[in-house]
């Protein structure tokens, strides 16, 4: 699977974390490409998280995280000196495993980041707020409660909600954990159709447990297994295809 | 461990009590009554000392009726006038012990009253036992008045007659008309105090400060005065002008007196200038006793203390014990929050921190004296004497800062009542989930960002939490207090039409202090226990209405976080 530099968002080298002494992720190395989906899978706690936390620095906040390896957001390493660590996630968004609305109205909620700078100038705010709720398949249901609290939305809601918020800033790069695991099929459906609808601005990494979604959903997939990169491939070659015995037992549902 | 299986096949009556005592106690019952025991007799307690303290406080301003008394005794016969200010019964045997040649004890328990006779400038001592079987008659005189005097306490008698200027007024109706007289006096005595303090304190406030600008050019080597001078003129003609209409006011002031006859049926003379209040309990109805009472109430809340704290009001204890808590609080939040923000969300979380923590949790725990002690030595004598040197060199050797005040004691009160601002925010901000923080920081927020728009709201309920606590601990605490600022009677409030407004370098009366004060250093015991009580509820109720605009606020902020935080 090669592409040219100029197609690749996040390019990961030889990288390995631990957690104190533990290590959860061991020299891994992958290209994401730009404006592609890439699901990551694996069974639980190989370190999917782990991972893409690492491609906007959350990891930073947790003292006892050590990190070797280099990634590149566009060519630019993520761990210089000189990066911002605010303005690198900026740059790349993220969406967690569980919801996690702000106390705020629900248009407080989406203009969040916006309002941290002041790139996007305050009578532009409101028109950006709906785009995000648009875009997010959201503004539908809320247009008439803006002003009401986030807290009052259903699970599914919020979990666009926070997708709305994260792509409210534009960011190059949308980290997805597990968006839909908390979901009724319809809330996944509406998620998926997003994501594929998001795509075509964004460069797109998600966790997911469910086998269908990453084939629906994602152009790559990035199986991990106990930390390590086992296989990653077009998701059509991982899940009709793949190399490793280990990811045909796990796509197959032998094992996971 | 028995099994209650086995219970059948050994019926001994013993065991199956104990067993079933046993299994009461593990069903965790027991622990259920014994704290809703305790919990009860709390309640009661709370509210048994509340009732009685507004009992025994707010029966003071009801107007009494006003007994005439003759009773006898085995060496003489007497008339008391007075309202009955306590009952109770003590028994014959003691009664007997110390009168053992009474022998017209009825059976039963000996009761007896307090009068309150009032009239102390003629019958010495102004509180009278008398033993209630020794009465022989008691009636109600529809024409006897209360005169509440601003010297020498109340006097009881029947009017006899007005006088102008030393001539007997001829009118019919005594009553509306030395009411008439007294309006007059009243709202002339108005004028000439407002005169007193808007007009006259005034000035002098601003001589003061002329002499002060002088001793300033004079530390700087500038003799030039011409202009300090004219201005002081200026001032002393005002003054003397003022001094002037004050006089004139006193002439008028002094014009009219009644002569009332008291008890013991001989004339006493009052002078007009010198009434407060006055009204016939025995002739009013209970709509007008009512307001009456209102308006005593009132009088008690609004107006300044007299006679060394012994009777007026209590507004100037009342406004220095609300304004002390207010400048406390405001001094203690941001200190406290910023100090816990530091050790909770920056501090690297090591063996310093927690042996800070524990300091601050012990902080709590010492002696409020100790505070006081600190506070007079660091506070007062350290900053506000190096404030005087610095700022105020010319007002020496007088020290404007470097005496015990306002500023000194609300600061003080603020570091005895900021470790449980640090601790209960602390708890708030632990209790922000990380899903939020990580939430704020994944959108591009920095930590500080993160901290004032997510968690700092979020945890307002619990710093308020802290606040609450710190009042209800700083609004109940005296002993410091005198050490750094409160005194028994205070020539000015804090606040007043001066530049700059409010005074933090003055002293200031306490309702705490002030129970402190009328309650254990006036001779007067009797006279002035009401009020002790009466000021003791307007503590506890200023406590609870402090708490509760805090606990109300909380609530509300904690309303909108709460699913947030779960
Ligand atoms: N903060 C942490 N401190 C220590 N160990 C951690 C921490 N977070 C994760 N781990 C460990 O790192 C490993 C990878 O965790 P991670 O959360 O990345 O797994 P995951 O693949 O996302 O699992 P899941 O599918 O269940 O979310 C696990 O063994 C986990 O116990
Ligand atoms: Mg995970």
């Amino acid at each position: 699977m090669e592409l040219p530099d100029s197609d690749i968002s996040l390019n990961v080298v030889n990288l390995s974390l631990s957690y104190a002494d533990k290590p959860a992720l061991q020299n891994i190395t992958m290209k994401i490409p730009k404006q592609r989906v890439t699901a990551l899978i694996g069974p639980s706690g190989c370190g999917k998280s782990t991972l893409i936390r690492c491609f906007n620095r959350m990891n930073d906040l947790i003292d006892s995280v050590s990190v070797t390896g280099r990634i590149e957001l566009n060519k630019l390493d993520i761990h210089d000196k000189n990066v911002d660590v605010a303005q690198l996630r900026r740059q790349v968004g993220m969406v967690f495993q569980r919801p996690n609305p702000f106390p705020k109205s629900i248009e407080e909620n989406v203009a969040y980041g916006l309002r941290l700078t002041k790139e996007v100038p305050k009578s532009e705010l409101e028109s950006r707020v709906e785009w995000a709720l648009k875009s997010a398949a959201l503004w539908d249901e809320v247009k008439d409660r803006l002003k009401d609290t986030a807290l009052g939305l259903s699970g599914g809601q919020q979990q666009r909600l926070v997708i709305a918020r994260a792509i409210a800033v534009q960011p190059s790069v949308l980290l997805l954990d597990e968006p839909a695991s908390a979901l009724d099929p319809i809330s996944t459906l509406k998620i998926e159709e997003l994501i594929a609808e998001l795509k075509t601005q964004y460069t797109i990494a998600i966790v997911t447990h469910n086998m269908q979604q990453a084939a629906r959903v994602s152009d790559f997939t990035a199986f991990l297994y106990l930390g390590e990169l086992i296989e990653f491939n077009n998701t059509r070659t991982i899940f009709t295809n793949p190399r490793q015995e280990k990811t045909e037992d796990y796509v197959s549902g032998r094992y996971g | 461990m028995e099994t209650y299986d086995r219970l059948p096949i050994e019926p001994g009556l013993q065991r199956k009590h104990s067993v079933s005592i046993r299994r009461w106690f593990r069903s965790g019952d027991p622990w259920i009554w014994l704290s809703a025991t305790a919990v009860g007799v709390s309640i009661v307690a709370v509210v048994g000392l509340i009732t009685l303290i507004a009992w025994k406080g707010l029966a003071h301003f009801w107007p009494a009726d006003v007994h005439t008394i003759e009773y006898h005794d085995e060496w003489d016969e007497y008339v008391l006038v007075g309202e009955i200010a306590q009952r109770e019964s003590i028994s014959r045997d003691l009664y007997q012990e110390f009168n053992p040649s009474d022998t017209e004890l009825p059976p039963g328990s000996v009761r007896r009253w307090m009068m309150k006779t009032g009239n102390r400038k003629v019958n010495a001592p102004d509180f009278r036992w008398i033993d209630v079987h020794l009465i022989e008659s008691k009636i109600q005189d529809p024409n006897m008045v209360v005169f509440e005097r601003s010297e020498w306490g109340n006097a009881y008698g029947t009017i006899v007659e007005l006088r102008e200027s030393g001539q007997t007024i001829a009118v019919d109706d005594l009553w509306s008309e030395l009411k008439r007289r007294v309006q007059r006096a009243s709202s002339l005595r108005n004028t000439s105090e407002k005169l007193q303090k808007r007009s006259i304190d005034q000035i002098n406030y601003q001589l003061e400060r002329l002499r002060l600008q002088q001793r300033k050019r004079e530390l700087r080597g500038n003799f030039e005065t011409a202009d300090l001078n004219t201005k002081q003129s200026e001032l002393i003609q005002e003054y003397e002008l003022h001094e002037q209409s004050l006089r004139e006011i006193d002439e008028k002031l002094q014009r009219d007196q009644v002569v009332i006859r008291i008890a013991n049926g001989s004339e006493s003379i009052i002078e007009l200038r010198d009434i407060e209040h006055l009204w016939r309990p025995n002739s009013m109805s209970f709509l007008s006793k009512f307001g009456h009472y209102v308006s005593t109430i009132w009088n008690f809340l609004t107006q300044d203390s007299r006679e060394a704290n012994t009777e007026g009001g209590i507004f100037p204890a009342l406004f220095g014990t609300i304004l002390m808590v207010i400048l406390m609080s405001v001094l203690v939040t941001p200190f406290g929050v910023i100090a816990a923000v530091y050790l909770r969300e920056y501090a690297r979380q090591g063996t310093l921190v927690r042996l800070i923590r524990i300091a601050v949790n012990n902080l709590a725990g010492v002696p409020s004296i100790v505070y006081g002690v600190f506070g007079l030595g660091f506070f007062v004598y350290l900053i506000g004497g190096t404030i005087d040197d610095l700022f105020f060199e010319a007002a020496k050797p007088a020290p404007t800062f470097g005496t015990p005040g306002l500023i000194w004691a609300s600061l003080t009160l603020a570091l005895l009542t900021v470790p449980v601002v640090i601790v209960s925010t602390e708890e708030g901000l632990t209790r922000i989930p990380s899903a939020l923080r990580e939430g704020s920081l994944a959108l591009g927020a920095t930590k500080a960002e993160t901290l004032f728009k997510v968690v700092m709201p979020m945890a307002s309920p619990a710093m308020l939490t802290g606040v609450i606590l710190a009042i209800a601990r700083a609004a109940g605490e005296v002993a410091p207090l005198m050490l750094v600022g409160v005194v028994k009677l205070a020539p000015s409030l804090p606040i007043d039409g001066n530049f700059p407004f409010l005074h933090l370098d003055r002293k200031f009366m306490h309702l705490g202090f002030h129970i402190y004060d009328v309650g254990f250093q006036s001779p007067n015991v009797d006279a002035v226990r009401p009020l002790v009580f009466a000021t003791a509820l307007l503590l506890i109720l200023i406590i609870i209405v402090l708490n509760l605009t805090a606990i109300l606020l909380r609530n509300r902020l904690e309303a909108r976080y709460r699913e947030a935080l779960q």
